[in-house]
């Protein structure tokens, strides 16, 4: 397990920011630390860090915990903290080179090229990072954390104020990596996490309330599937009610109607031959299919 | 941790602060102690430095603030010591390599000083007619003052995100550690009685001893220990984020 959480808690005052949240992340993935603002996303991803210490419970990067083997720890870690803190006052090249120096990184200048190639920075690397634009800024914070190859990436919010372009580029940045590292990502916008993750941990008031791939979450939680069906040709809600499965109907008006069934029934099949029997004419069938943003908005509102 | 103490280094000198402080430093110098007829070593009359240690330390003691009141306060400002401290080096070593890139720019401040004594050497009668000795025990006297008031500065630096508030902080600490135990010995309370022992917690009591040329063991264990002392309570505020 590259990255363990077990009952976490963080206190402030009398205030749970994070309240016994539990999850593991899994080499080869990207996890998406998914949750509305002061959820207790980013209070979680420093302790994880070893930036705070938790209150309770344990953490552990790689095997190592993060309070008492530290050291260790935090050589598997690569941080983008939010906001992207940077030296304004360094080139792209020193603060890489610095970064380097601090890991001890085996053959420093060789490996900051790499990166800056793999980032994309190279036309910038001579520059002062306090005149790159924001979407520059934010390679060189991917490429200090990715700098000394560490086992598992934590980024807080790392398309936060890009512009499309260059939120795809990053996004495809984090997949690629994806694919060897395990990558820990914090967001609020949940086409993000549809698009860059493999599992999601919607958490909420500091507590965990999914944690699923995203494929899983997006039925998961709606606890049913939902046809909608359009025939050319009158019915009544009583004639639907008399295909198998079928648990409510609703009709959307005219001749559209919705049809939901538990998720073990694909009704599609029913309602095709339903209409054949009835001499109707199908003129739309689908399964709706619900957005993370659905599921979102359910687990996570008042 | 070299990795930082270079880092350090090359920021003094890749902005102006490092050549500012060495620029200031020196052309104040130049003019109290060759220009100005009232501390002038020419008008004065005496082939000595004694001017040169005697305002040093005050010099030292708004200099070495604006030197270190960046060191934790702008970092902390702009959150780039969230990735510093979570990288895989101590809280210790952070704030030793902050204290001593700091020194080691106000070594470099001090270091064209040493011409001075070639100068007054030459102007001595006879030639040479000079306490090498004083001079000597003079320069460790405050390259260890310069210690302890960079190790005040930092700490300063950490308490704080605003650099104001540092630098302010740091002079005061600095004048106070510096002249007031002096000062406050001669409180009635103190006078003939204990007003050695007081003395002795203040450092101009020990600079002036070191400046005798003599290297009293006890002198440079009280710098040491003052130094040492804050930069423990600096690696205590800097892990305050624990608390």
């Amino acid at each position: 397990m590259s990255v363990q959480v077990i009952g976490l808690v963080k206190k402030y005052g009398e205030q749970n920011a994070v309240d016994n949240i539990t999850f593991e992340a899994r080499k080869s993935e990207v996890l998406g630390f998914l949750g509305p603002n002061g959820a207790g996303k980013t209070t979680t991803m420093k302790i994880v860090t070893g930036y705070i210490p938790q209150t309770s419970g344990t953490a552990t990067v790689c095997g190592f915990d993060v309070n008492t083997q530290a050291m260790e720890a935090r050589k598997k870690i690569g941080y983008l903290p939010e906001h992207n803190p940077l030296y304004k006052e360094m080139y792209v090249r020193e603060y890489l080179e610095f970064t380097a120096g601090l890991h001890k990184v085996p053959l420093p200048r060789k490996q900051v090229e790499a990166m800056i190639e793999r980032t994309g920075l190279t036309s910038h690397r001579h520059k002062l990072i306090g005149q790159l634009s924001k979407g520059y800024r934010q390679r060189v914070g991917l490429a200090q954390a990715m700098l000394h190859n560490p086992e598992v990436l934590i980024l807080d919010e790392p398309t936060s104020g890009l512009d499309p372009n260059q939120i795809i580029e990053i996004r495809q940045l984090i997949k690629d990596i994806g694919k060897e590292k395990t990558v820990i990502l914090s967001t609020h916008i949940l086409s993000e996490v549809e698009a860059v993750c493999d599992r999601a941990v919607i958490i909420n008031k500091g507590v965990i309330v999914a944690d699923a791939p995203i494929s899983a979450l997006k039925d998961q939680f709606s606890g049913q599937t939902i046809i909608t069906v359009e025939f050319r040709g009158e019915t009544s809600a009583k004639a639907l009610q008399t295909i198998p499965n079928v648990q409510l109907v609703k009709n959307l008006g005219g001749n559209r109607w919705h049809l939901s069934a538990t998720l073990d029934h694909d009704i599609r099949g029913d309602v095709f031959t339903f209409a054949v029997q009835n001499k109707l004419v199908l003129l739309e069938l689908h399964k709706e299919v619900h957005s993370v943003e659905d599921v979102f908005q359910q687990l996570t509102k008042q | 941790m070299l990795s930082i103490l270079k880092k350090e280094i090359n920021t003094f000198f890749s902005s102006l602060i490092g050549y500012v402080v060495i620029g200031v430093f020196l052309i104040l110098m130049g003019l109290l102690l060759f220009v100005f007829p009232d501390y002038s070593i020419l008008d004065g009359g005496y082939a000595s430095l004694e001017t040169l240690f005697a305002i040093s330390p005050m010099v030292f003691m708004f200099l070495i603030p604006a030197v270190t009141m960046r060191s934790f306060a702008e970092e902390q400002q702009s959150g780039t010591i969230e990735l510093l401290v979570t990288r895989p080096v101590s809280d210790w070593q952070i704030v030793t390599a902050k204290f001593w890139a700091c020194l080691i720019l106000v070594i470099f401040a001090l270091l064209p000083t040493i011409t001075y004594y070639f100068t007054v050497y030459q102007l001595g009668t006879p030639v040479g007619n000079l306490d090498s000795g004083g001079i000597f025990g003079s320069y460790i006297g405050l390259i260890f003052l310069a210690g302890a008031f960079v190790a005040i500065g930092v700490f300063a630096s950490s308490l704080t995100n605003n650099q104001i508030v540092s630098f302010v902080l740091a002079t005061f600490l600095c004048f106070f550690f510096y002249l007031s135990f002096d000062l406050l010995s001669s409180l009635p309370i103190f006078y003939g009685k204990t007003d050695d022992l007081v003395q002795a917690f203040g450092i101009q009591y020990h600079y002036n001893s070191l400046s005798r040329g003599v290297l009293d063991t006890r002198d440079i264990v009280y710098f040491i220990s003052l130094i040492l002392l804050f930069l423990a309570a600096t690696t205590l505020s800097l892990g305050r984020r624990k608390w």
